[in-house]
């Protein structure tokens, strides 16, 4: 006993040197605002990347994607993370240029309450655009009927639940039912927040908790949460139809599938508003963190680095468990070179 | 010249004498601090009015009066109104304050008209308080899980029998009016109950006795003497109520649905301007901002209208009675 004490204690002051590389005499802090959409996988990283590394702190708090970038802009943080990336003309504004990476993906799925709790509801590919624009308003209309054989569906009205605060998410969803719907791209359109339908029988939430409590408490309601929400409040979820016409949950290879099928270009900023393939979940995205390129100080902008190195080994370990998508090994390793340009 | 008694005196060691230079130097020190304490709030109150108008005058100019006529607010395409918030929040606010008002002043004559024995009366008036205490986020919460149930099937009866009175036009799905202004009204219950507890109980109790004296009945006492006697203080809560009614923001964006849309029925989702300005800001952009700060304009103008207005009302009631 007291032998494998001491090897134990051992092997930690050997390793202990390794685990704390270059900054176990100075200490670094690190802060960064942004997208809540990956927040709670992002503080899981930090607190561990923390305490890792002896003497390296990173604080991140989730405003929202908007709130994020406007930090960034004016340099009141190190890092800032979108849903929506940036835009060129957003990152004009930084002198010295941002690097936007992705670091992780998530799915936004259509969740739904129904009294008798069905599991696997089919949405097909011109209902879902339908029902969010307030065009099928009823639970036993024909098209929901065909697609589920052997679901009672009640004749209950559906009540749409949307979100009320400007987000990443809303731009997402909304950015795949333009993609899947002319109607819906000529109608509300994308972005954080849209000009929805007006009706009685359209509500809205504040937060992905508020959309998600909303669908729970109301019978016949509808809404767009992220999945990791969704999945750990146990809200009944919809097969959606792809553009290959196949149905898919959410959660399992169909997130995959869908951001493997992306085509990078050089500032690694690439949406997959509608997945060809047939195996993908239609809706899901990547999200980012940014940095600045010329970051003033040396020190900082190595333990930048070091953290990024750190999201893309051990945090992508983490991200499945959590209800999101590890980055494919080509985008890993796209990523870890762009990483370079932090200085 | 004439001599100064008190100047005489301050030389004996007694206890009375002139005001020193140092007593002087206090006074004019308090004087100058208050001074400057009213003009720092007058300046701190110019200086939001300033700022949040300097970031909303480009929205201004470009909107114009529209911007209160119009009922769309889109970010896509750069087009803001709020004529949906202004009505959704009068609305709502006046359904809670007549609500919260009725059973704020009863709870107020129960608690002050020798209902209760004197050991009982203080534990209640404590409980009320207490609902003051609870966190807006609760109240949402709490609306959502418990108030939007319990509400939904008499709202639906209410709307498939009595669907032609506009009042219960639509059914009531999840969110909407009615739940946010029920949870509204029990949020500005402890206010009017407080203050109206504080009026009736500054009339003089032999005035009641008085009326007890000329053969009132308890209620005559109550209603036609106690009251009234009361109402410029009542009349205050109200307002106050009002004014927490208008800006409570939280639990109305959780409970009203925040759609924008003018609707008369009770069951029907709406919105506030406080919700759209709470929802709103985090993810807005430079236009979005200058059209948010334009709505902070609008509803700071209208809690101040409300304000003004009961100022008057009460100013204008209690001159009557000291005439009459």
């Amino acid at each position: 006993m007291k032998r494998a004490l001491i090897l134990l204690l051992a092997i930690t002051l050997v390793t202990l040197p390794l685990t704390a590389p270059v900054f176990a005499q100075d200490s670094v802090r690190l802060t960064g605002s942004g997208a809540t959409f990956p927040f709670p996988l992002y503080s899981a990283w930090f607190k561990s990347f923390s305490a890792k590394h002896k003497g390296l702190t990173v604080d991140y708090q989730g405003k929202g994607s908007g709130a994020g970038i406007q930090d960034l802009t004016n340099h009141t943080v190190d890092f800032a993370a979108s849903d929506a990336a940036m835009t060129d003309e957003e990152m004009a504004k930084v002198p010295g240029g941002v690097q936007l990476l992705p670091m992780t993906g998530g799915e936004i799925v259509i969740g739904y309450n129904l009294p008798g709790n069905p599991k696997g509801l089919k949405l097909p590919r011109d209902v879902y655009p339908a029902m969010f624009l307030g065009k099928i308003t009823k639970w036993s209309d024909p098209k929901i009927k065909a697609a589920n054989p052997g679901v009672a569906l009640p004749d209950l009205d559906i009540t749409v639940v949307r979100r009320a605060d400007a987000s990443g998410t809303t731009f997402v969803f909304t950015s795949h039912l333009s993609a899947a719907s002319e109607e819906w791209k000529k109608g509300p359109g994308a972005g954080t927040t849209v000009n929805w339908p007006k009706g009685d029988k359209l509500v809205a939430s504040p937060k992905n908790d508020g959309v998600t409590a909303t669908i729970k408490q109301t019978p016949g309601a509808i809404g767009y949460v992220e999945y990791a929400f969704a999945k750990f409040s146990k809200l009944d979820m919809a097969l959606l139809q792809n553009r290959a016409g196949q149905y898919v949950a959410a959660g399992g290879a169909g997130g995959p599938a869908a951001l493997a099928s992306v085509q990078w270009p050089p500032n690694l900023r690439a949406w997959v508003t509608d997945p060809d393939a047939a195996t993908a979940y239609p809706i899901a995205t990547y999200t980012w963190m940014l940095f600045y390129k010329n970051n003033k100080d040396p020190k900082k902008a190595a333990a930048l680095r070091e953290l990024v190195d750190y999201c893309l080994t051990d945090g992508q370990k983490m991200s499945a468990a959590m209800g999101y998508i590890p980055l494919p090994d080509t985008v890993v390793t796209a990523v870890r070179k762009a990483s370079s340009s932090i200085q | 010249m004439a001599v100064n008694a008190f100047e005489v005196e301050a030389g004996t060691g007694s206890v009375s004498g002139p005001p020193s230079r140092w007593d002087y130097f206090v006074d004019r020190a308090f004087r100058g601090a208050a001074r400057a304490a009213v003009g720092l709030i007058l300046f701190l109150l110019a200086y939001i009015l300033w700022s949040i108008g300097s970031k909303a005058s480009v929205a201004m100019r470009e909107h114009g009066l529209g911007f209160l006529t119009s009922t769309t607010w889109d970010v896509g395409h750069q087009q803001f109104g709020v004529l949906p918030q202004v009505w959704g929040t009068l609305y709502s606010s006046l359904l809670a304050l007549a609500i919260g008002g009725f059973f704020g002043i009863a709870i107020a004559i129960f608690l002050t008209q020798d209902f209760l024995t004197p050991r009982l009366a203080p534990a209640f008036r404590m409980i009320i308080e207490l609902l003051a205490a609870i966190p807006s986020v609760v109240y949402g919460l709490w609306g959502l899980v418990v108030v939007v149930p319990a509400m939904r099937p008499a709202a639906n009866w209410l709307s498939s029998h009595l669907g032609w009175i506009p009042f219960f036009g639509t059914t009531l799905s999840g969110p909407g009016l009615a739940p946010a202004a029920m949870v509204l009204a029990i949020m500005v219950l402890p206010t009017v109950a407080a203050v109206s507890q504080d009026a009736l109980r500054l009339v003089p109790y032999r005035v009641k006795e008085a009326a007890y004296g000329m053969g009132a009945t308890r209620w005559e006492a109550i209603l036609k003497v106690m009251l009234p006697a009361a109402s410029t203080g009542i009349f205050g809560a109200l307002v106050l109520g009002f004014g927490r009614a208008l800006g409570e923001t939280m639990a109305l964006a959780m409970l009203i649905g925040n759609s924008n849309q003018i609707s008369l029925s009770l069951f029907s989702p709406a919105n506030t301007l406080a919700a759209l300005l709470a929802l709103n800001f985090p993810e807005a952009g430079p236009r979005e901002v200058q059209s948010l700060m334009y709505a902070a304009l609008v509803l700071l103008a209208i809690t101040l209208a409300v304000n003004v207005l009961g100022e008057a009302i009460m100013a204008r009631s209690s001159r009557q009675r000291v005439a009459g």
